[in-house]
């Protein structure tokens, strides 16, 4: 390898790299150049085509054509095991490690040296306590994965890819499950990494760690590149409108909340999981008219049993929930009950529990409506009218291709979100539970959805939002709690209420000491 | 963007059925081949023999009679996301309530003792898918294992009471004695010949109306009613059900029940069109030619129906090939019928990676141009 930066080869350059599945034109002709010891921003709307050309730079599946080099050869790279031989490492959104493993045994899975474990093992502890001095990557070697908080189980993925030798790391949207302050400690070890001549590529959606780490940023619409530009020569403006091609909002505009009465009030709430552990411990608050309160947390900390068991679809343990002063756990209000009540809800997990992938677009605009009496006819399901419902739908709420007959799995991610949007929201609920409501969306969509909630607000609606990304919380909310291990560590306004602040309570620091 | 691309419609419907069908096809004519048989005229042999004649297009239709119902009961529990591998087991017990109307109301007029029969066969059936149903939707307990052992107690229950209760005094083989002719299942060629038609006699008989009419209401059940969606979203999706406010539990009974009731409807057609009594296995298998004729329809009552035609002209072409070709023996036949349900069933999926290749290849150069 040549010692002098300037003239050493890329470490990984791709040309002309080509993609289609089927009628879908993934990868257009991709250029990509990634400088050694420095981090590289890919962004782009989801189905841009990012993650295709990260799968075939790791060997996931086989571009059609183009050629991928690594520092100055050329490489085939036909399975991961060939783009790990080359030097290229990836570390998925989704780990994929071994729960009941170590995390020695899970670094050396797959590179275990020979037929008996010991002497693998062995080497390996030295070689992982050399790699975690030199890159501040501490992680206690024998302790199970699922006994690791997120943040280190990421920290162990990392090491797997540099015990396999990478130069190269890919790191898929790595901080969509991080804490702010633990995506700072990532973002810390990504610049010594950097600084120790690796490079790293990094996929995002989320404009401020682009601005924050990378060196250069390439920016993919509709399978192409729109642009490369050096980080300190552009701002968060000027890459979202090259993302989406026009000009968007960042900045939700909304006016101040008038809360009225008290529409949802919560009380005591606990929901234990199967193992009869607390997930939510005894929860306590209230939802107005008019107002958002936004939920923040890590995911994992209790949001999910929170909207779950106020939907009726989580039996709590103990406690009330008060809906416009009805108790619906003492009266066993179920969940279709609790809709007809004037409860909606949009669940965090689109598809899995939002959608039925298999069915159409129409059959899931009445899922959870189904058997009102607008869509019978005696004792059938009226077809015409839950398709002209669902053309209107799709008409009020820009959801494109408007045809309600195509499989819902054919719709971009924004558009499968709008439709469960307009489902819940179609019957004028009073009170809606929103969960993560633009994850897994485009930018053009975000704005659209960020603007219909606030108009809801306005209409005098009670919203209660739950989302992991700060900036829609601090967007939406009028008023935000924070979750951790299952209690609310803090209420703020969102007029006091900074990323910083609310990062801290999120780890579980108590807020009444920071307030 | 990694979605696989999809086979159109007709290719998915038609295309890769017959590709699979061909393909069990040629490889029984190995088999054939080397028995020292010829495998075109094997396959002369029965496709004249299934659909030749009367004779062999009544029996064609009457074995596709029994195979209509199992399978249209293995597609209503498939849509509920259950697999139902007992419809044998509810076939034989459906069929002794059938058999218990026709031995105690045999001589009451038809129009009291048919409509009694349908009830019980149903009732039978649901009865025996009853116990599974309630042990998955209750306690968890997997229906695959739970449907397949009640198909075993359901062999023993009727063992014994073919042979120590039902049997008709004074004889060695496990039968009742003939129903009364009232709970005959009128034949087709009667009532073709009520209408001025003239049709070979063949135990063809009215439950064949009753099979088709069953696949009309299973479509209509399926995707017209709120119920049926209600089945179909917690069977594709068992958090959206929950999410929905539909009990999956509920739905796990219902299509249950209505599959056991399916089922236990194919002694209309074996007992009461045919044998006139019930006896010791009736059901011979049909229950699991179900799955096999409910895969490859696609679990669509359509493609049901043309499936269970398909099995049936293999049923009567396979005997009239056994009958002719004295090298083929009866398990050959069993090996050809069991090599379609394999590649139809349960390698369905061989071709279809290769074929949507093939199409996605093809859509590329028309797009291309």
């Amino acid at each position: 390898m040549a010692d002098d930066p300037k003239n050493a080869p890329p470490a990984l350059e791709l040309r002309g790299i080509d993609k289609r599945f089927g009628a879908v034109h993934a990868n257009r002709a991709i250029h990509l150049s990634i400088a050694r010891g420095s981090v590289h921003g890919l962004i782009g709307e989801n189905g841009a085509g990012k993650s295709t050309l990260m799968n075939s730079v790791y060997g996931f599946h086989r571009a059609d054509a183009g050629e991928v080099w690594v520092a100055g050869r050329q490489v085939d790279i036909r399975t991961p095991q060939d783009a790990i031989a080359a030097g290229i490492g990836m570390v998925h959104q989704h780990f994929m490690l071994v729960e009941n493993f170590t995390v020695l045994e899970n670094v050396v899975l797959g590179v275990e040296g020979g037929p008996l474990l010991a002497g693998g093992l062995a080497h390996a502890r030295g070689a992982l306590e050399q790699l975690a001095r030199n890159y501040g990557l501490e992680v206690p070697l024998d302790a199970l994965i699922s006994d690791l908080p997120v943040g280190l189980q990421q920290r162990v993925e990392i090491l797997k890819a540099l015990y396999r030798r990478a130069e190269i790391l890919i790191l898929d949207e790595p901080t969509a499950v991080l804490t702010p302050q633990e995506a700072e400690a990532l973002f810390a070890m990504l610049r010594r990494l950097r600084a120790e001549g690796k490079s790293v590529i990094l996929v995002t959606h989320k404009l401020r760690e682009i601005m924050a780490i990378t060196d250069r940023v390439t920016v993919m619409r509709q399978g192409a590149v729109v642009g490369e530009v050096a980080t300190v020569m552009t701002s968060p403006r000027e890459l979202a409108e090259k993302m989406v091609g026009r000009a968007v909002l960042l900045r939700v505009e909304k006016a101040p909340a008038h809360p009225g009465e008290t529409l949802l009030s919560v009380r005591e709430l606990e929901v234990r999981d199967r193992l009869g552990v607390a997930r939510l411990k005894r929860v306590s608050f209230d939802v107005h008219a008019g107002e958002i309160v936004g939920i923040a947390g890590v995911s994992g900390n209790g949001q999910s049993e929170l909207l779950e068991a106020i939907a009726g679809i989580a039996q709590p343990t103990h406690g009330s929930i008060l809906l416009q002063g009805r108790d619906l756990v003492a009266g066993h209000v179920d969940a279709r009950e609790r809709r007809r009540l004037g409860l909606a809800h949009v669940p965090e997990d689109r598809l899995r529990m939002g959608v039925v992938t298999s069915f159409s677009a129409a059959d899931n605009a009445i899922l959870g409506y189904h058997d009102r009496a607008a869509y019978q006819r005696g004792p059938l399901l009226n077809h015409a009218t839950i398709r002209r419902e669902c053309e209107k739908k799709m008409a009020n709420h820009d959801i494109r291709p408007p045809v309600p007959a195509l499989r819902i799995t054919a719709f971009s991610g924004g558009n499968q979100q709008k439709l469960v949007l307009a489902r819940e929201i179609d019957c004028d609920p009073r009170v809606l539970l929103i969960g993560q409501p633009t994850r897994g969306v485009d930018i053009g969509a975000i704005e659209f959805i960020h603007k219909r909630l606030v108009a809801l607000r306005d209409a005098g609606k009670a919203l209660l939002l739950v989302s992991v990304e700060l900036d829609e919380i601090l967007g939406l909310a009028d008023r935000i709690l924070v979750l951790n291990g299952g209690e609310i560590v803090g209420e703020v306004a969102r007029a006091d209420a900074t990323e910083e602040k609310l990062g801290l309570m999120m780890a579980g620091v108590k807020g009444e000491g920071h307030a | 963007m990694s979605a696989p691309t999809k086979l159109p419609r007709w290719a998915e419907l038609a295309l890769l059925p017959l590709l699979n069908l061909g393909f069990a096809l040629l490889l029984s004519g190995v088999i054939v081949r080397l028995l020292g048989e010829s495998p075109w005229a094997a396959l002369k042999l029965m496709v004249a023999g299934s659909v030749g004649t009367q004779e062999g297009i009544g029996y064609t239709l009457y074995y596709a009679t029994n195979f209509i119902f199992t399978g249209l009961a293995v597609a209503v529990a498939y849509h509920a996301g259950l697999f139902n591998i007992g419809a044998e087991g509810q076939a034989y017990v459906g069929g002794l309530g059938v058999g218990l109307v026709a031995l105690w109301l045999g001589d009451a007029p038809r129009f009291v003792v048919l409509p009694l029969a349908i009830l019980a066969g149903a009732g039978f059936g649901a009865a025996w898918a009853f116990l599974p149903a309630w042990l998955q939707a209750k306690r968890g307990s997997h229906i695959v294992i739970t449907t397949i052992m009640f198909n075993f107690i359901a062999s023993a229950l009727m063992t014994y009471l073919l042979v120590n209760v039902l049997i008709k005094p004074g004889q060695q083989s496990p039968e009742t004695r003939e129903f009364g002719a009232h709970a005959f299942m009128p034949a087709a060629h009667d009532l073709l010949a009520r209408a001025g038609l003239t049709f070979a006699a063949t135990p063809l008989n009215f439950a064949f109306v009753l099979a088709l009419a069953a696949a009309v209401l299973v479509w209509i059940f399926v995707w017209h009613t709120r119920w049926g969606y209600a089945l179909r979203v917690a069977g594709e999706n068992a958090a959206a059900a929950v999410y929905a406010g539909i009990a999956p539990p509920r739905s796990i009974m219902g299509s249950m029940l209505l599959s056991g009731a399916l089922a236990g409807s194919l002694g209309l057609n074996e007992l009461l069109g045919s044998q006139h009594r019930i006896l010791i296995d009736f059901t011979g298998g049909a229950g699991f030619v179900g799955i096999a004729v409910s895969l490859m329809g696609r679990n669509h009552p359509v493609g049901i129906i043309f499936s269970s035609v398909l099995f049936g002209a293999l049923y009567q072409g396979g005997s009239q090939l056994s009958f002719d070709m004295p090298k083929i023996n009866r398990d050959m036949v069993v090996v050809i019928q069991g090599l379609v349900i394999l590649f139809c069933g349960a390698m369905e999926n061989v071709f279809r990676a290769p074929l949507t290749a093939v199409f996605a290849r093809f859509g590329r150069s028309k797009t291309g141009l």
